[in-house]
């Protein structure tokens, strides 16, 4: 493993690995609460406490967890943190733990949340985990928010929920709907590989390396879409 | 009896767990390349699913009435524990099966299909038989969204596409199309 800095450990999360929009991971939460700005930022806000606690747990227990049996260790850790979200924002805030509804439970079966105790913070001291653990949450959150804001500002005309195209405007009400979410973030990918095209083509540069071996994919069981082949090898 | 069919319906195609909900996209985007292994995913969800539905009615039933905070620990503790042991046994009893299923057997502990299942069967209070209900509907729900994916996407491999959409975007738009069309049979049902 290629020892890398403090610095990258938190910016490699927020854009240059970000998970929604470069390794595709945890899309549930992130198409299905991203109907408005708020929404996207309370459930980025929890899936960030969720992997800052996770990730402290694990990174100071990886001595004494038992290899054979550490993915159950990791998820009950994970579930115990977002019992602890779920339950401090249904008191704090009831009105929009309502709004994310089961979503919050969800969290625990995210995994990007999994993918980074197994990647990263069972082989690393607690500063390192820590802080690889702020970087992915902020960048999940970025990526919601920005989902929730297109699709708020699209399908309700207004953002945070403040009208800004006056009464005349014509809301795209699909947009706040389901295929809004499926359809939001296929544009916005279209418009990465574009840029990353016409990027690639000004510097031969090679791509960047994701930061998951397959051997990690298939023991926490995630599911990176372009490596579909080689799962299909596997059967 | 009616009921019973309307819960499965409505699972099924009105709020379809992966088009509707976006439960369970992470085997939809994955394993959705091919018709072949998009309905042996669904088989397996199916199955799963049925049985975590069984196993939260007990649960709801006898356990989590006198401590509802234990409700997200115990119900992944749960999954986590009957996919392996359907693992095993499968393994045992029909290996040509297991190896057919391969690694999306395992897989299914972390689809949140499933613990999304056992949160809205507790949240709306279905008893055994309408769980059940439920479980078999959502499975149908996901396997017809993954066969449809897997046959649409089959057709775009030999398609001429601009270099930018040979990625997961153009199955998001596609998913997006799927997703307006099921937004077709809501008017099935006035109440959900």
């Amino acid at each position: 493993v290629r020892e890398t800095t403090r610095q990258e450990d938190v910016l490699r999360g927020i854009w240059r690995e970000n998970p929604v929009l470069i390794q595709l991971l945890g899309l549930c939460p992130a198409l299905a609460v991203t109907n408005n700005v708020e929404n996207s930022l309370a459930m980025g806000l929890a899936t960030l406490f969720v992997l800052c606690g996770s990730s402290l747990l694990v990174s100071l227990g990886r001595r004494f967890i038992p290899g054979e049996v550490r993915i159950s260790v990791y998820i009950l850790i994970i579930a115990t943190f977002v019992t602890v979200a779920d339950l401090s924002l249904e008191a704090l805030v009831p009105d929009i733990h309502k709004a994310l509804g089961a979503f919050i439970a969800l969290i625990v079966v995210n995994c990007m949340i999994l993918g980074r105790q197994e990647a990263f913070a069972s082989k690393r001291p607690v500063g390192r985990a820590l802080l690889d653990a702020v970087g992915t949450g902020v960048g999940f959150s970025v990526a919601l928010v920005m989902l929730g804001a297109v699709r708020e500002l699209l399908g309700n005309g207004s953002l945070l929920g403040f009208p800004l195209f006056g009464p005349s405007y014509e809301p795209w009400i699909v947009m706040i709907l389901p295929p809004g979410g499926f359809l939001t973030l296929g544009v916005l990918l279209f418009g990465l590989a574009w840029w990353q095209e016409r990027r690639s083509q000004r510097v031969e540069a090679p791509e960047p390396k994701g930061a998951l071996g397959p051997e990690v994919i298939a023991t926490a069981g995630i599911s990176l879409p372009n490596r579909s082949n080689t799962m299909g090898e596997a059967q | 009896m009616i009921e019973l069919l309307w819960i499965f319906l409505s699972a099924m195609v009105i709020n379809n767990f992966t088009l509707a909900l976006f439960l369970g996209l992470c085997p939809f985007m994955g394993v959705s390349a091919r018709v072949e292994t998009a309905l042996r995913m669904g088989a397996a969800n199916i199955f799963v699913l049925v049985l975590t539905s069984l196993i939260v009615s007990f649960l709801n039933a006898f356990v989590l009435s006198n401590a509802p905070y234990l409700r997200i620990i115990s119900f992944i503790v749960v999954i986590a524990s009957l996919v392996q042991v359907v693992e095993t046994v499968i393994k045992k009893a029909s290996p040509t099966l297991f190896r057919e299923l391969g690694i999306y057997l395992p897989l299914i502990t972390t689809n949140c299909a499933i613990l999304g299942l056992a949160i809205f069967q507790t949240n709306r209070d279905y008893g055994l038989l309408e769980g059940l209900a439920f479980a078999v509907g959502a499975g149908c729900g996901l396997t017809l969204a993954l066969v449809l994916m897997a046959s649409i996407r089959e057709e775009t491999e030999l398609a001429d596409l601009p270099s930018i959409a040979r990625g997961m975007g153009l199955v998001l738009i596609i998913a997006g199309s799927l997703s307006l069309a099921f937004m077709g049979f809501a008017g099935l049902l006035s109440s959900t």
